[in-house]
């Protein structure tokens, strides 16, 4: 069996041959930058034309944004059904899968009704396995069967994001505040926190609906998903489309006066009490913790 | 200009998913409904362009009688007219949703003219399929960009801005032209007590549009079960700063 899948860089596409593999034995990949500048239609259009020379079981990629808009304009342009961001697939005539709803709070356990699934995997779903990798498919021979009208959309300028502060998505650590932080005001000892660990500012999305913090801080289903390696929940309930933005963080600190709350049982860590009080007490414990360290000799003999 | 946004009515949810007994759909029961969060700022963003262009913004759903409150909410932030194709609650795959809205796009714009701009989330709160409003553009056969964050029409054509790592991209496509827009384009007002009384009185045009047999089938849903975690409670109020310091020590973030 033959499987055609849409490859990115980075772990996504890596994840998603996992789930690849079980449609079949010959895999063959389609890079997204197969086209340049970015143009999804046209890379819609080369991933149909290589379809019907190759006539592969299942299309494939990672659910990623790009990922799951190609894939559905392949679909659209395929006349097939397109189930995106699945964790679970089968091949065969049931097209039995499961796919996320509600960010990823609930399970679509449904049946791919198609000739052909076109499908994406849920990021974070899959452990990245040994195996065979695709071979790339020349697309040379197909790029001049491209249209006119498939390079309409297209990537024309890049626009960098301003420099400072670390990146929501790369910070090792989140402080995150919700609607207990209480207002805009409130902030500077969620700002404090994360600066001395060296981490990104997140929020809830009732503080970016109330304007005290933009939307790109905003953690959940609507706003940026991440997984740092420590979230620390200052007011947040945690409501499932909250815990759908940081359900991948390694390990999750809640500081919340509600015993409660929903974000209790998401968390590793709480602290129960007012945040205006433990969070400034959190920063000036860390402080004291940085300047011992400061004064001692570092570890493993060297000496400053 | 005349605009077009597309919504679809969603509970709230709260801190857990519970499912109705056929686990078809959640248990809505003692749950409010809203406008799917991208789509509102969709309606935002069309409410905008008429109040600084002039001419006529649309809302459309696909979606059971109850959705005409979402109608009426999106009227009140300054829509003008409706377009409700009415369903009886069942769900509606994304093909077949995506097929009865360009009937009624098409049915539209042969009684009053093209829309230069039609307005989709980028995808739903709920079922999440990612690919409606690619499915219109295609069978429109009209330009499409998803996942804005800005959107600025200008002199024919519009000026899309999509957030990516390490900023953000740039398609300027020729109009008429669909786009998806996420949360966080724009921040949606408040509707005002009297535009909740002039939303009243502005026209719904209704139709029962017949569900095709979906080709992406729900069989069931189910609640993934959490990961089993027991919190460790590290204290109350700021005594447990030490034992936090402790904590982030050793994971190795400190």
């Amino acid at each position: 069996m033959t499987v055609l899948v849409l490859m990115e860089h980075g772990d996504a596409s890596m994840e998603a041959l996992t789930l690849a593999r079980k449609f079949g034995a010959e895999m063959h990949a389609v890079r997204m930058d197969a086209v340049q500048p970015f143009a999804p239609d046209a890379v819609a259009a080369l991933l149909a034309l290589v379809a019907d020379h190759l006539n592969p079981s299942a299309v494939l990629a990672a659910g990623t944004d790009r990922g799951n808009d190609v894939m559905a304009r392949l679909a659209a342009r395929t006349g097939l059904p397109f189930a995106a961001n699945c964790v679970v697939a089968e091949p065969g005539d049931q097209g039995s899968l499961t796919r996320l709803r509600w960010g990823d709070s609930l399970w679509e356990i449904a049946r791919l009704n198609s000739p052909r699934p076109i499908i994406t995997v849920a990021p974070h779903t899959f452990a990245i396995e040994d195996g065979p990798l695709p071979s790339e498919v020349d697309v040379t021979p197909f790029l001049t069967q491209l249209e006119d009208k498939d390079m309409l959309v297209r990537v024309s300028e890049h626009v960098a994001a301003a420099g400072g502060g670390v990146l929501l998505t790369e910070a090792k650590v989140v402080v995150s505040g919700g609607r207990g932080v209480g207002s805009k005001e409130g902030f500077a000892i969620i700002e404090e926190l994360a600066g001395l660990l060296g981490g990104a500012v997140g929020c809830s999305r009732v503080v970016t609906s109330a304007g005290w913090r933009p939307h790109t801080d905003q953690v959940g289903q609507t706003g940026t998903k991440i997984a740092p390696d420590l979230y620390i929940a200052c007011g947040i309930s945690g409501a499932t489309q909250h815990m759908a933005g940081c359900r991948n963080a390694k390990r999750i600190l809640a500081i919340n006066s509600d015993v409660e709350a929903p974000i209790m049982v998401n968390a590793d860590y709480a602290v129960i009490g007012d945040l205006k009080e433990i969070v400034p007490a959190i920063s000036a414990e860390i402080r004291k913790h940085l300047a011992v360290l400061a004064e001692s000799p570092l570890p493993g003999g060297e000496r400053a | 200009m005349k605009v077009l946004v597309c919504i679809k009515r969603v509970p709230f949810t709260g801190g857990k998913m519970v499912l109705a007994p056929d686990a078809m759909s959640l248990e809505t029961k003692h749950l409010g409904f809203t406008i799917s969060p991208h789509e509102e700022c969709g309606v935002e963003e069309a409410v905008r362009l008429i109040e600084s262009n002039k001419g006529e913004s649309v809302v459309l759903t696909l979606g059971p009688l109850e959705a005409a409150e979402q109608l009426r909410d999106a009227m009140a932030l300054g829509i003008d007219r409706a377009i409700h194709m009415q369903t009886d609650g069942s769900e509606w795959d994304a093909g077949a949703t995506a097929a009865a809205i360009v009937e009624a796009i098409r049915a539209d714009e042969a009684a009053s003219g093209p829309f230069d701009l039609i307005f989709f989330g980028n995808e739903s709160a709920d079922s999440a399929g990612f690919q409606v409003g690619l499915r219109v553009a295609r069978a429109l056969d009209r330009p499409c960009a998803t996942g804005l964050k800005r959107v600025v029409p200008a002199d024919g054509s519009v000026r899309c801005e999509q957030e990516v790592e390490g900023g953000r991209d740039v398609y300027v496509l020729p109009l008429p032209a669909v786009v998806t827009v996420r949360e966080g384009l724009n921040l949606p007002r408040y509707p005002s007590v009297p535009g909740r009384m002039r939303a009243a009185r502005k026209p719904v045009a209704t139709s029962t549009p017949a569900r095709p047999k979906p080709r992406l089938e729900l069989m069931r849903l189910a609640v993934p079960e959490g990961k089993g975690k027991s919190v460790q409670v590290l204290g109350t109020g700021p005594s447990a700063a030490p034992a936090v310091v402790e904590m982030l020590r050793k994971a190795g973030v400190l």
